[in-house]
């Protein structure tokens, strides 16, 4: 069993003053193996406090993030999965479910996660999954109006993975579930 | 003397008298065993004769009393022995240690057989102890005298008539234990004051030091009052304080006067200071002008606050005991008394009265207002505090009623708040702001008037401000970041649900933010406006409460208020976030349906990347962000639809580097087909824009072969994506057998470059086939279209 954090578009100070406190007492350091965050965080203290949660972080470029030495994109295996991470405001349209299969397809990824809208999102097609962690602030968005602040957890076992979604909504915690499994051959989910 | 060989003289001295004590205390207790008591006396007297010494300074003549005393005990159980048994009488002894030859040791001895005298009951124990504590008079010798009383307190300790100590009872009541004890602390305390007047002037601080290794042997008499069952809250109040103040401010000895008080207030319980406070307070100003007042004063109120704190139950005795009004009159007498207090002790005078009555009366905001404005009248017509104890103090001051509260707005509210603030010099003035703010982080607190913003601002206007050039220089970088972005933060706690009153307090922050100078800006303008965005949403959805056009008029303030604000910004210079600010409020705009206003913050974020953006990657970046924007935008009528479309998609084609070019012009094909209902759905222009693409591909392609590098395939390989996804929306222009070009030209290039095979792109090029090969199986509409892909 491999946890892995999904978590982006804090946009701190900027949009947000800090993490929800509900958020805060969950996220417990040692317990997660791997960090990706999508980006926008903005400021080096949210770098570090991830850090914190977990050594093995990989965090991509978002497009306010005061450290502008993160790259565009990133991959990284984790067992069987290929998992692929990108902000999301290089791909127009912005939140296009179409255009981010592409560049799905493009990094040969099992799991593409991308941020950008702040919209929670896990959507499977013929080439694989997308999962949106949405904005662990609830942070504005121009695209997405009444953002409620969630954050994913994957829990990665052999073929399976199981995605958890944590949303803040109207001050209580929801979580929600979802499975996915892969064909066990050396090609993208199906 | 030099002080070494003074010093090693004195270890002399007192080892030749403790080798002499003990010489007479072995024959003492031959003769003890023996029973010869007139010989045991004798011995008994010469080894006592040893503390007639004015040779050793107290330190050292402790050690020999403390020999003395343990031998005195041996003789004191003989002495017991001897009246049980009925060889002597208790009077007969008392009569026969009275022929010692010198006074001290007679009265030590005559002490001795008084506390056997006592525990016999023979007599009652208020004469005995009468007699004895008034034959001790025969020494005048401060430090022998001191001695000798401190001997017949210990050993009387135990057999004061008390109540229910078993000595009471016929003639014997409590009042004449506090008598005795009374008139010996009165006795040990003339003594203590003379050691002052004794020896040459020069010595004066050698003589302060040996007072203060004496002064428990005083204190200890009030320690003993404090046990005593008899003294109850009235027998104190009554009798034994006023007695006691009136040896502490007759002496006149600021020694003794600072200790005795200190042990008042330490000694007796808190109860009985609360109902004694005013005969307390009012001995103040009797004390000696050197007398460090404010120290025992603040001891006390400090000891109030805690027991207020400790049992609650009490609260309403302080009400009754007036006790704020009589501390807060003590504490402004004392500071105009002594004219000479440094400024930090009048502070920290101030900050115990403060912590007292936030504890007692913490809802008399008027009571710390009070005590604040005192502090003020205190700080006004001095120059900025710089000295650093003051200044702790101050912090303390401030912080006090923040911690209790924990709503700011509470502090806020108070008048003299702030003006304590402004004399704080810039520096301690950052510190509070800090505390400030944290602590309204920490509680999660909302300011939601644009009154208390102002006020807030005007008080942590150390960090907003622009107010000393040199003095930002000397911050640490790292250190400036943190308190800018705690001031990013704090803006997100300014906020009401009232739509006027919030557009007010948005004005009001940016009022004074523009007052920060341009290292300030690029922290605080990006949280002011998200504030507005947010606000103009809010706006939105209530669209149907209000008047549609007042919503209107407002909208279009907090627009130009976006515009100004992200206009100061070119002062920094910091043209990549103004970009995303206009493109921000651009779309802003769209969602209200105000077509000019959005159309001008698009021209703003046009000029900006025209104007302010060389580096290459940075314009990468701009152009998507442009397009990505432009895209959701549905406000354009066609003709400026088309200037923007034309404007971005041109930029597109001049960026440096082909492959952004490409990657750039091919999302600008989405300009012109959007998914919505009534979305537009150019296919035409979609494929100009792709054909265009294609060439850039092309052109880029060639590049690379003269240079006999890997191939650019993955661009074809993105670009085959692009046709398949207007393929798949439906766009007639896009035809089975240009895809099926496509394809094949990639299966070219991709053999062609097998010899440094590109791995990915081979990978990439498979899970597209695949791609199509799935929409083929899928049936329906679509896959119609990709039935005529011969793959």
């Amino acid at each position: 069993m491999v946890l892995v954090l999904a978590i982006g578009d804090l946009h701190i100070p900027h949009r947000a003053p800090d993490l929800p406190a509900k958020f805060k007492s969950m996220l417990v350091p040692g317990k997660i193996q791997h960090i990706l965050c999508t980006g926008n965080l903005c400021i080096k203290e949210v770098h570090d406090y991830l850090k914190s949660l977990s050594p093995d972080l990989h965090i991509t470029r978002g497009e306010y993030d005061e450290d502008v030495r993160n790259p565009e994109n990133k991959t990284l295996t984790i067992g069987q999965f290929k998992l692929g991470l990108c902000h999301g405001h290089q791909i127009v349209p912005w939140g296009d479910l179409d255009s981010l299969a592409m560049l799905q397809r493009q990094l040969d990824v099992d799991i593409l996660v991308t941020g950008h809208t702040h919209q929670f999102k896990a959507y499977k097609h013929e080439g694989g999954v997308v999962i949106n962690p949405g904005s662990a602030t609830g942070a504005y968005s121009s695209i997405t109006y009444d953002v409620n602040p969630s954050f994913v957890l994957m829990d990665i076992d052999g073929l399976r993975v199981v995605v958890y979604v944590y949303e803040l909504i109207d001050g209580e915690v929801k979580v929600d579930k979802i499975d996915f499994k892969k064909t066990a051959t050396t090609q993208s989910a199906h | 003397m030099v002080p070494d060989a003074a010093a090693a003289d004195e270890e002399k001295c007192l080892a030749d008298g403790m080798g002499r004590l003990q010489h007479n205390a072995f024959y003492m207790h031959r003769a003890l065993d023996s029973n010869n008591l007139k010989d045991a006396l004798r011995y008994a007297g010469q080894m006592l004769s040893e503390l007639r010494t004015s040779s050793l300074t107290p330190h050292k003549y402790y050690e020999l009393y403390m020999r003395a005393f343990d031998e005195l005990r041996k003789v004191e159980m003989f002495f017991m022995e001897e009246t049980k048994r009925g060889t002597y009488s208790v009077t007969d002894l008392y009569e026969l240690v009275q022929h010692a030859a010198n006074i001290l040791p007679r009265l030590y001895l005559l002490c001795t057989v008084g506390s056997v005298y006592i525990k016999s009951k023979e007599a009652p124990a208020k004469d005995v102890l009468k007699d004895l504590v008034e034959m001790c008079r025969g020494i005048q010798h401060p430090v022998r005298g001191l001695f000798l009383r401190s001997y017949l307190s210990q050993i009387s300790r135990d057999k004061l008539p008390d109540i229910g100590s078993g000595f009471e009872g016929g003639a014997n009541t409590v009042n004449d234990a506090i008598e005795f004890v009374l008139q010996n602390f009165t006795e040990m305390n003339k003594l203590w004051v003379r050691m002052q007047y004794q020896g040459p002037i020069g010595e004066k601080a050698k003589r302060g030091k040996e007072r203060s290794e004496l002064r428990d042997l005083v204190g200890k008499n009030l320690h003993v009052l404090s046990q005593l069952e008899g003294v109850d809250l009235d027998m104190y109040k009554e009798t034994v304080l006023p007695r006691i103040l009136e040896q502490v401010v007759n002496c006149k000895d600021e020694l003794a006067q600072h200790y005795l008080m200190d042990c008042i207030i330490q000694v007796f319980p808190d109860e009985y200071h609360l109902q004694t406070l005013e005969t307390l307070l009012s001995a103040f100003p009797q004390l000696q002008p050197t007398v460090d007042i404010k120290m025992v004063l603040s001891l006390l109120m400090d000891r109030l606050s805690n027991y207020a704190v400790s049992t609650t139950e009490v609260l309403p005795e302080f009400l009754q005991a007036e006790a704020f009004a009589k501390l807060n009159s003590a504490v402004g007498e004392v500071i105009e008394a002594q004219v000479d207090m440094p400024i930090s002790g009048a502070i920290t005078l101030y900050v115990s009265l403060l912590t007292f009555t936030l504890r007692i009366h913490p809802d008399r905001l008027d009571y710390i207002d009070q005590i604040l404005g005192a502090c003020v009248q205190r700080l006004s017509g001095k120059t900025k505090l710089e000295d650093s104890k003051a200044t702790k103090q101050i912090i303390a001051l401030l912080s006090a009623p923040l911690e209790k509260y924990k709503d700011i707005s509470t502090a806020l509210n108070l008048p003299n708040y702030p003006r304590v603030m402004d004399h704080l010099d810039n520096a301690t003035n950052k510190v509070m702001s800090a505390i400030i703010i944290q602590n309204i982080m920490k509680n999660n607190t909302c300011i939601s008037t644009a009154d208390k913003v102002d006020t807030l601002f005007e008080l942590i206007k150390g960090l907003v401000k622009d107010t000393d050039e040199a003095q930002d220089d000397e911050l640490d970088e790292e250190d400036f970041k943190e308190e800018q972005n705690s001031v990013a933060r704090l803006i997100h706690m300014l906020r009401t649900d009232d739509a006027e009153e919030m557009f007010k307090i948005i004005s009001t922050v940016r009022k004074h933010i523009l007052l920060g100078g341009p290292k300030r800006l690029a922290f605080t303008v990006p949280p002011l406006v998200f504030s507005a965005l947010k606000l103009l949403r809010h706006l939105q959805n209530h669209d149907g409460d209000v008047n549609g056009q007042e919503v209107s008029v407002t909208q279009k303030k907090i627009f130009q208020l976006l515009h100004q604000t992200i206009e100061a910004l070119s002062s920094v210079p910091s043209s990549e976030l103004a970009l995303r600010l206009y493109l921000q409020c651009a779309e802003a705009a769209n969602d209200c349906g105000l077509e000019p206003v959005s159309y001008e913050f698009l021209t703003q974020a046009f000029i900006l990347y025209e104007e302010e953006m060389a580096d290459s990657k940075v314009q990468v970046t701009a152009i998507h962000l442009i397009i990505g924007t432009l895209q959701r935008m549905n406000v354009f009528g066609i003709e400026n639809r088309d200037t923007l479309t034309h404007k971005a998609t041109g930029y597109s084609a001049k960026l440096l580097k082909k492959t952004d070019q490409c990657r750039a012009v091919y999302a600008c094909s989405h300009l012109f087909w959007v998914n919505e209902q009534d979305g537009v759905k150019d296919g035409e222009r979609v494929l100009l824009c792709l054909k265009r693409a294609l060439r850039i591909a092309n052109a880029a392609q060639q590049m690379n072969a003269t240079r006999g590098g890997n191939g650019h395939v993955t661009l074809f390989i993105e670009m085959l994506n692009k046709y398949l996804y207007f393929l798949e929306k439906g766009s007639p222009q896009i035809t089975s057998s240009a895809i099926h070009d496509l394809i094949e030209l990639i299966r070219t290039e991709i053999q062609r470059d097998n010899t440094t095979s590109d791995s990915s792109a081979n990978a990439f090029f498979s899970s597209t086939l695949r791609y199509i090969e799935f929409h083929k199986q899928k049936g329906g509409t679509v896959s119609e279209n990709y039935e005529q892909i011969k793959v």
